[in-house]
């Protein structure tokens, strides 16, 4: 390449060298993304793969099942009580508020709500679930304040996939006599499931790998109750646990942390890897 | 302007029944006026044909009669447009009632994402409860009558995508006949299809005229000539001539009307 260059070195690089030029920078920066996510995951599994075994996954006294349990019943609430709300909102701002100064304004808090730092969100939910509303630091305080959290995300989510949905579906429903709640519920709402969905399973890989909103309001270490029977029973937490295994307990093996992060980290990435499969399978089954 | 009035002899008033009447009608997209000063009177169960260059408004006039201009955010309306002899306009109108008395057919063919017979029992389903006898009973009599039952009889369960240009359009009109409007208002029918599917619309509308008011927006001159009764001429948003068919097209008294119809411009 250099020999051919040679020839035109008085002017400036020729079209093709340009491209190839480019293309080797565009190339380099997207593998230099590439590489920390590859360290990570690699150093990760490497040395937490030699710690991990049935026992420790298993075991109720000190392993981690009883986090593996929490986070999951952590998620499953989460998603209870934010879809409801946020599918709500997003139908509300998408399907019926003129537009206005209000709506902006309520996209822009939406916006700066997805802004505020998480351990911010766990301070309130302190103050408001865990203290004010009196549930004490407990599944139920916990899945309030992580609802909060991905909040943002499921309507930002939402309004996208009720934004595909084309408009003259709309068009045909109201001409045949439809009310906007018949449009919405018949028409817009199944055509835009897909993106809802996966939108949701997304937000809770989110929220499943948070450690401060839980911090104050839901986790707790070493439970003499590993399971909670209740929505009011203290839950362990794998973000917790591994915060808590990293910086104040003692005696632990660096491999053994390295194990429980790569049980988070499966545990997201096992909810992504869902959200990804079940995009694919539920847009197979629609166009328009 | 102002020479579109009613006392103009260029808008002539049908005779028998009426079904539709606008007075001073008019509609703006924001700052925009789309249609001004529109005064027209349409007989009950004959075919109304709405003509005139691209963009002077006859789809927004259409749009007036059953209100989908309410969707359009910026859009309002001025004067009258009095449906059996009330105004639809009227604050205290259901829209929902309005539109399903008054049915459209757009221009392009919008079937919903499922089967050919959910399609055609969307309305019906809307409208109150049906037994399945009774829903059965009315796809297979919409069907019918939008000439599209022998060609869908055995798959019904499949989707409505999957229906050629001109079933799917058929599928729309059969659509709109399973809530039995009164009116049918039809956005540039045929525009899209091939003379055969065209064809068979026409026999289907003359067919459908004997029950139904049906007003036809179209750029097809011949259609308009050959399937309806009235005529009418719109040229930048406003009605310059109208009335029977045969006036229009053969003996127009406007030099407009006259050389759009001899296709001078269009």
């Amino acid at each position: 390449m250099k020999g051919t260059q040679s020839m035109h070195r008085p002017q400036r690089l020729g079209p093709r060298a340009t491209q190839a030029a480019a293309f080797a920078a565009l190339w380099a920066a997207a593998a230099l993304v590439l590489l920390p996510v590859a360290a990570i995951l690699g150093v990760m599994f490497v040395r937490g793969g030699r710690a991990i075994s049935w026992e420790l996954l298993s075991s109720a006294e000190d392993g981690l099942l009883p986090s593996i349990v929490g986070t999951v019943t952590l998620v499953a609430l989460t998603a209870v009580i934010a879809a409801p709300l946020g599918i709500a909102a997003a139908v509300y701002l998408r399907e019926y508020a003129p537009r206005g100064p209000l709506v902006r304004l309520i996209r822009l808090a939406i916006v700066n709500l997805a802004g505020v730092p998480s351990v911010v969100y766990g301070l309130f939910g302190l103050a408001l679930f865990v203290t004010l509303l009196g549930f004490g630091r407990c599944l139920l305080a916990g899945a309030c304040t992580l609802a909060l959290l991905a909040l943002p995300l499921v309507i930002t989510a939402s309004e996208e996939a009720l934004r595909q949905v084309p408009e003259r579906l709309r068009a045909a429903s109201f001409a045949l006599g439809a009310t906007r709640w018949q449009t919405v519920r018949r028409i817009v709402l199944p055509n835009a499931l897909p993106g809802i969905i996966t939108g949701l399973i997304l937000s809770m890989g989110r929220a499943a790998g948070e450690t401060a909103p839980i911090l104050f309001t839901a986790a707790f270490i070493a439970l003499t109750k590993p399971f909670p029977s209740s929505v009011l029973d203290p839950i362990e937490a794998l973000p917790f646990k591994l915060y808590y295994m990293a910086t104040e307990a003692h005696g632990i093996t660096e491999d053994a942390k390295w194990a429980t992060a790569s049980v988070l980290v499966g545990l997201v990435l096992t909810i992504n890897l869902v959200a990804v499969i079940t995009r694919a399978r539920l847009r197979g089954a629609r166009r328009w | 302007m102002g020479m579109s009035g009613m006392d103009s002899d260029l808008i002539v008033r049908p005779e028998g029944e009426v079904k539709i009447e606008t007075s001073g009608l008019g509609l703006f997209y924001g700052e925009f006026q789309a249609l001004r000063d529109v005064s027209v009177t349409i007989a009950a169960r004959r075919i109304t044909a709405l003509i005139g260059p691209s963009g002077c408004s006859k789809t927004s006039f259409l749009r007036c009669l059953n209100r989908m201009n309410d969707l359009i955010s910026g859009a309002r309306v001025v004067g009258e447009v009095l449906l059996d002899g009330r105004d639809i306009y009227h604050e205290a109108t259901d829209v929902a009632v309005l539109r399903k008395r008054v049915g459209m057919v757009f221009q392009t063919p919008n079937p919903f994402p499922m089967s050919i017979y959910d399609n055609v029992a969307y309305g019906p389903r809307l409208h109150g409860r049906c037994s399945r006898s009774q829903l059965d009973e009315i796809v297979e009599k919409s069907l019918r009558a939008a000439a599209l039952w022998e060609e869908v009889k055995d798959t019904l369960r499949k989707s409505a995508l999957d229906l050629s240009g001109g079933q799917q359009q058929r599928l729309s009109i059969a659509r709109v006949l399973a809530v039995e409007p009164e009116v049918l208002l039809r956005d540039e029918p045929c525009s899209a299809l091939d003379p055969t599917a065209t064809f068979r619309i026409e026999e289907l509308m003359i067919e459908l005229m004997t029950r139904y008011t049906i007003v036809i927006v179209t750029h097809n001159m011949y259609q308009a000539s050959r399937v309806s009764h009235y005529a009418g001429f719109f040229l930048l948003g406003e009605l310059v001539e109208y009335g029977p068919t045969e006036q229009i097209f053969e003996n127009p008294k406007d030099q407009r009307t006259d050389d759009y119809v001899r296709g001078r411009f269009g």
